[in-house]
């Protein structure tokens, strides 16, 4: 391994501009003659707009421009779409409604944009806004996604009755029905998977740009897909062609999802800017984020596993209320669907399941994919009922999972799923040694001889990565491929660009990638360097989401490079007066096999350019190919985490005293990087079990609606965590790679419930299991009759 | 009267600026908008992300939680003018950078000037605890705040170096 | 944030005079609770009164059995200061749980007592120990000070210039916070001086900061936390929200009260 090849510890190229400030985020740009986009948003739930009165606003100092969602209509501008097809279990499709950038006659949730005031300074068009008179006629709004179903919920949109997308299903009911009726055991739980909103440090924000000399338009933008976002805002939403829409994602600060999304403001930005022929910014307040991001999660889960006299999973039954929100957004639909039924069987042989998702409407902020999406819902439903199973059957959970692991591969799930490769028990057995299992039972004692309740949790996850071979997801609803390009542009003195469809918004991947071709190469790390976000410069990509960028991403860069080195030693061969089947390229050195001729990497790609040893009849000027790469199969990264926890009885606070957390993700390019990508997986994942919760009150309106209310996880929050990997080599891309980046949020919400409700003796602990909340149900279980 | 503007003078970064602001300017706005110092962000508007931390007459305060007016004749300090633009770096920036204390980079600015203050207050011993205690009101989503604690532990020893270099150079 | 006049008064008379020809006029004094709350829109004052040119704000000083802090002065420089760490530790501690770090560098003791938050700690230091409020008119004694959430005795064109603290015997707090905000959920500070026995409870009241006298009458025949044990108080008049029910904070005012005895003696709990 060289310093800088794969697997190596490379420090980020990225970092210093970061660490110095000289970084460029969506607001750091400014344009000239620039103008702010201050967006009115709807205060209630739902409602008719009777009317709208805008000239007090359109007086005000500075104001350029009021304009409504009848304006919006007036210049044809399409609505946002939902991007993957769903259709119910009695083949019906799924009942989008539309979605306008700027609602028109109704709004469906708090916070739900339907004016935008455009002004010289952002404190203007705040000023404006509030000068703008609007007659509501509040209707009865619905939060929860279980009475939205109700006949007598109100109906958000017409298309849905019963403000129901979808009703769908996964699996074979009779068999599952036929496993339950041979079970000696039912293990059943209720679950309500918390919603949660992203909240990426960095707010969403836009800067839409009009050229009226050429009719293009620019859109800088928070985006983790900035092609995804020129399709689909010229496909769909009309706004102008594809070839004169340039969308640029600069720096991005955090995305976990919720920046994938095609978003109202970024469209509205760019048809303002068209309409005052000024570029217009708009940058999220926070308080405006809470409203306006997609949220994540939000499942009402009824969850049954069967079991037989020995503690095999016989078979796995499930139904999903999944809350989509007002809208739905981008790829909101795929989340409680095919990327979360399709991990229920989870490192087990489990024979038989069948799940039943309802999609619903709500009066809520839109819900979509927030890290891991889909895929930590269902390790929650898995992981909780294995490990209640297994203390209803008095049997060690550990031993329980253990014997019902998946263990010959390739192995088909009855979900879909084909896993390639895996060590379970293999995963199981380092994190228990390094968590020292062993001697959790001292130091529980030594915990409640200061009145602590200690607890030990284990989450034994999988998810499917490396998102996805565009067939299979075509054929399950995808409105797109999930391939991934990459160009490799090689300079005549041997530097190297590699252009990618991978966006980083703090992956490193301006240094993972550099790593590869450094090594592919033999060329030092520092001659490479890594183009992405803008769609001027990058011809098509698919974004950075479903830990894709590495599995995916990169193996379409492997893909370019073998182009390149092919394309090499034909120069070589001219240099050199060899045959071109004689030439062998190593360490940066193109050889002549069984002589001393050697040329260096630089002389060859110098000589691609100047081309004086070959004629144009012969070979063509120049180095830089191109690819496309689809994966065959998803990855299956997969792995345990351990969580030990102390409660103080007293006050019901949780401590996690400990973490292990042992993942393959197959092989690692950069070991430093996937580290730091579980850690912040597991916040996020401890977040959702401990603290994190977005709570809407009866009329809808949104409680938690600033990190006054919506407790983020803090340094203190988290323990030191330990880290450690099993390799098995993901046999479906040339890198062998599985992907990391959700791992950590899909692991942890089981392994702290686990903990805690091992600590307290008490299953029922909902997310997020606040002090208040484990008080509670210690409370509760005080309560109880003592059993004998 | 409300509306107009008003001066304020004040030291960045070692510089004398002057400017001409609505009074209603909060300092980051002065930093980001004025003087294109766009390194100090802005990640909350409740005054707990700690995006905007800057120093002010050498404290770390932050600058989305104070009017520019108020700092007439402050000496202010941004993550830019913490190393000299042509010299090595910070031992506190060298310090994220190693111990990969940064991904998506937006906080980062924040939590090196809190990081620098942590020391100037509490030494360069800083236990796990202590950083964490800290670090209240500052936040992260990406680092799950690990790499974050090595990176000023790591930082705060190597500042205690570099600051003994600095007073032997004098 | 709404626009406003700028003042910068040099004395506390001239700062007085602007409050009174201006209504709603709001005195800066560390903003670390106003400004946020301006920048919401949720305050629009038209004029803001910076009060840091105003010499003679801010200070420590002990003299005999008080200790003296000036109402600018800084919630760090409470914290750090060696005078009110030997006077009183417990209010150097405390000092140094409000907010974070940055936050107290620009916060201030008497913005912190004018606002009067029902979650805010200084509130039950000085209900706690028993403090007077000295203001440009008066002295108030904090039992008639803190008169409801967010509200206070202060009159218009009152401000306070300093607050007094007995040295009490033995003291601590206790706060369990908000995991959100941080703000004190429920926080109880206890003192001890002579027989003056006080149990300030910040976090939980539904009117602001209160004391506990069932607490106190209980600690006046013995300071231990064994006092209090099995005590409680009643849900009724508890704030209650999705951070904590009334029932909760009811409880855990229970629990920090002998949590804070414990540290008052010497003798923490865990």
């Amino acid at each position: 391994m060289s310093a800088t090849g794969i697997g190596a510890a490379v420090r980020r190229k990225e970092d210093h501009r970061f660490i110095t400030g000289s970084g460029h985020y969506t607001d750091d740009i400014n344009r000239p003659g620039q103008v702010y986009a201050y967006f009115l948003r709807s205060p209630h739930a739902h409602a008719t707009i009777k009317s709208i009165d805008i000239k007090p606003a359109a007086n005000m100092p500075g104001v350029l421009a009021v304009l409504t969602g009848a304006d919006l209509a007036g210049d044809k501008i399409g609505n946002l779409i939902c991007g993957w097809m769903i259709h119910s279990k009695d083949g019906s499709p799924m009942k989008m409604a539309p979605h306008p950038a700027l609602a028109s006659g109704k709004v469906c949730h708090v916070g739900d944009p339907f004016a935008v005031v455009i002004a010289e300074t952002l404190a203007q068009a705040r000023d404006a806004a509030e000068k703008i008179a609007v007659d509501y006629e509040v209707l009865p709004a619905v939060a929860d996604p279980v009475a939205a179903q109700k006949p007598e919920a109100p109906q958000i949109h017409e298309i849905a009755r019963n403000n129901t997308i979808y009703q769908w299903h996964l699996g074979d009911a009779k068999s599952v029905e036929a496993a339950f009726r041979s079970a000696k055991h039912v293990t059943k739980l209720d679950i309500v998977n918390n919603r949660l909103v992203p909240n990426p440090i960095e707010p969403r924000a836009a800067i839409g740009d009009y050229d009226s000399g050429t009719g293009s338009f620019t859109l800088w933008n928070t985006t983790q897909n900035p092609h995804v976002a020129r399709l689909v805002i010229a496909a769909f939403v009309g706004m102008a062609p594809e070839h004169k829409l340039r969308v640029i994602a600069p720096d991005v600060g955090g995305g976990f999802g919720s920046k994938i999304f095609i978003y109202p403001e970024e469209v509205v930005a760019l048809w303002a800017s068209k309409r005052v022929g000024r570029p217009v910014k708009w940058v999220a307040d926070r308080s405006e984020a809470f409203l306006a991001d997609a949220h994540g999660r939000d499942h009402v889960t009824h969850a049954e596993m069967a079991f037989d006299g020995d503690g095999k999973i016989l078979g796995l039954r499930a139904k999903t209320v999944a809350n989509l929100g007002a809208y739905m957004s981008t790829f909101s639909s795929s989340v409680p669907t095919y990327l979360y039924a399709t991990l229920l069987s989870g490192q087990y042989e489990i024979p038989h399941i069948y799940c039943e998702v309802d999609a619903v409407y709500t009066n809520t902020a839109p819900v979509d994919a927030y890290r891991g999406a889909g895929r930590p819902e269902a390790t929650f439903v898995v992981e909780r009922l294995v490990e209640v199973g297994a203390r209803e059957m008095g049997q060690d959970p550990a031993e329980l999972r253990r014997n019902n692991f998946v263990k010959k591969f390739p192995h088909q799930t009855p979900v879909i799923m084909t896993y390639d490769v895996g060590d379970y028990n293999a995963s199981l057995k380092k994190a228990m040694e390094l968590a020292d299992c062993k001697g959790f039972g001292k130091r529980k004692r030594e915990s409640a001889r200061s009145g602590k309740l200690r607890g030990i949790g284990f989450s034994s996850y999988i998810e499917a990565c490396g998102i996805a071979p565009s067939q299979a997801v075509g054929s399950l609803g995808a409105g797109v491929g999930l391939w991934e390009s990459a160009e490799v542009r090689v300079n005549p003195t041997g530097s190297v660009e590699i252009l990618t469809g991978s966006h980083t918004h703090g992956q490193g991947h301006e240094t993972t990638f550099a790593q590869l071709v450094s090594e592919r190469l033999g060329i030092p790390i520092d001659n490479v360097s890594i183009v992405h976000g803008d769609t001027d410069k990058v011809q098509f990509g698919m974004g950075t989401y479903g830990s894709r960028s590495g599995a995916v991403g990169m193996s379409a860069i492997v893909k370019a490079l073998d182009k390149i080195e092919a394309k090499a030693k034909k120069v070589a061969a001219f240099v050199l007066e060899a045959a071109e089947g004689d030439i062998e390229f190593k360490d940066g050195k193109f050889s002549v096999a069984g002589t001393d001729k050697s040329a260096a990497w630089g002389d060859i790609t110098l000589n691609a350019y100047i081309a004086h040893k070959f004629s144009g009849q012969e070979l063509e000027p120049g180095l830089k190919e191109g690819a496309f790469y689809d994966p065959t199969n998803f990855t299956f990264p997969a792995g345990c985490h351990i969580c030990e926890v102390e409660v103080d009885v007293e006050t019901g606070k949780t401590e996690i005293v400990a973490w292990t957390a042992v993942d393959d993700f197959g092989i690692v390019i950069n070991p430093m990087i996937v580290e730091g990508q579980v850690h912040g997986g597991i916040a996020q994942g401890v977040g959702q079990a401990l603290c994190e919760g977005a709570v809407y009150d009866k009329d809808a309106q949104l409680i938690t609606g600033s990190f006054m209310d919506y407790a983020m996880p803090r340094a203190d929050h988290l323990p030191s965590i330990t880290v450690d990997t099993t390799v098995t080599k993901c046999p479906s891309n040339p890198l062998g790679i599985k992907g990391c980046g959700e791992a950590g949020a899909i692991a942890a919400p089981a392994a702290v419930i686990n903990a805690i409700t091992d600590a307290i003796g008490s299953e029922e602990i909902a997310m997020p299991a606040t002090a208040q909340a484990v008080w509670a149900a210690l409370q509760k279980l005080n309560r109880m009759p003592q059993a004998a | 009267m409300a509306g107009d503007t008003a001066a304020v003078s004040m030291t960045v970064n070692g510089k004398p600026i002057t400017a001409n602001i609505d009074p209603r300017t909060l300092l980051v706005q002065l930093l980001r908008e004025h003087l294109r110092l766009t390194g100090t962000h802005v990640g909350c508007d409740t005054s707990q992300c700690g995006a905007c931390v800057v120093h002010v007459n050498g404290k770390a305060i932050k600058s989305c939680t104070v009017l520019a007016l108020q700092l007439e004749g402050a000496d202010v300090l941004t993550i830019e003018g913490l190393a000299a633009a042509d010299g090595p770096l910070h031992p506190m920036q060298e310090a994220f950078r190693e111990n990969h204390g940064l991904q998506c980079g937006y906080c980062t600015p924040g939590m090196i000037m809190t990081a620098v203050d942590m020391v100037r207050r509490k030494g360069h011993d800083l236990d796990d605890r202590t950083i964490r205690e800290e670090l209240e009101g500052n936040i992260c989503r990406c680092t799950g705040y690990h790499n974050i604690v090595k990176a000023i532990a790591a930082g705060a020893r190597a500042m205690r170096g570099s600051a003994s270099a600095a007073r032997a150079a004098e | 944030m709404y626009a406003f006049t700028f003042h910068r008064p040099q004395t506390v008379r001239q700062a007085a005079g602007l409050l009174a020809k201006n209504e709603d006029a709001k005195l800066l004094a560390g903003g670390q609770t106003l400004l946020p709350t301006m920048k919401l829109r949720l305050a629009g004052p038209p004029q803001i009164i910076d009060m840091s040119l105003i010499e003679g704000l801010t200070g420590i000083e002990q003299s005999g059995r008080s200790l003296t802090i000036g109402a600018m002065t800084r919630h760090n420089d409470v914290h750090t200061s060696p005078v009110v760490q030997q006077a009183i530790p417990v209010l150097a501690q405390l000092a140094g749980m409000i907010g974070d770090p940055a936050v107290r560098h620009m916060g201030t003791i008497g913005g912190s007592i004018a606002n009067n938050d029902p979650n805010a700690d200084y509130p039950a230091a000085c209900l706690g120990l028993g403090a007077t409020i000295i203001t440009n008119k008066r002295r108030i004694k904090a039992d008639d000070f803190f008169t409801g959430m967010f509200s206070t005795a202060l009159e218009p064109a009152e401000i306070i210039t300093k607050v007094s603290f007995p040295i009490p015997k033995k003291a601590a707090y206790q706060k369990f916070r908000n995991q959100a905000s941080r703000f004190a959920l429920v926080g109880v500070f206890v003192s001890k001086r002579g027989s003056d026995i006080r149990v300030a409870v910040t976090g939980a009241g539904a009117n602001g900061v209160f004391r506990v006298p069932s607490f106190e009458e209980a600690l006046k025949k013995r300071f231990s936390p064994k006092s209090l044990e099995g005590m409680t108080i009643p849900a009724d008049g508890m704030n209650s929200d999705i951070h904590g029910s009334a029932e909760y904070r009811a409880h855990l005012v229970g629990v920090l009260a002998r949590r804070a005895v414990a540290d008052a003696i010497g003798k923490p709990i865990a």
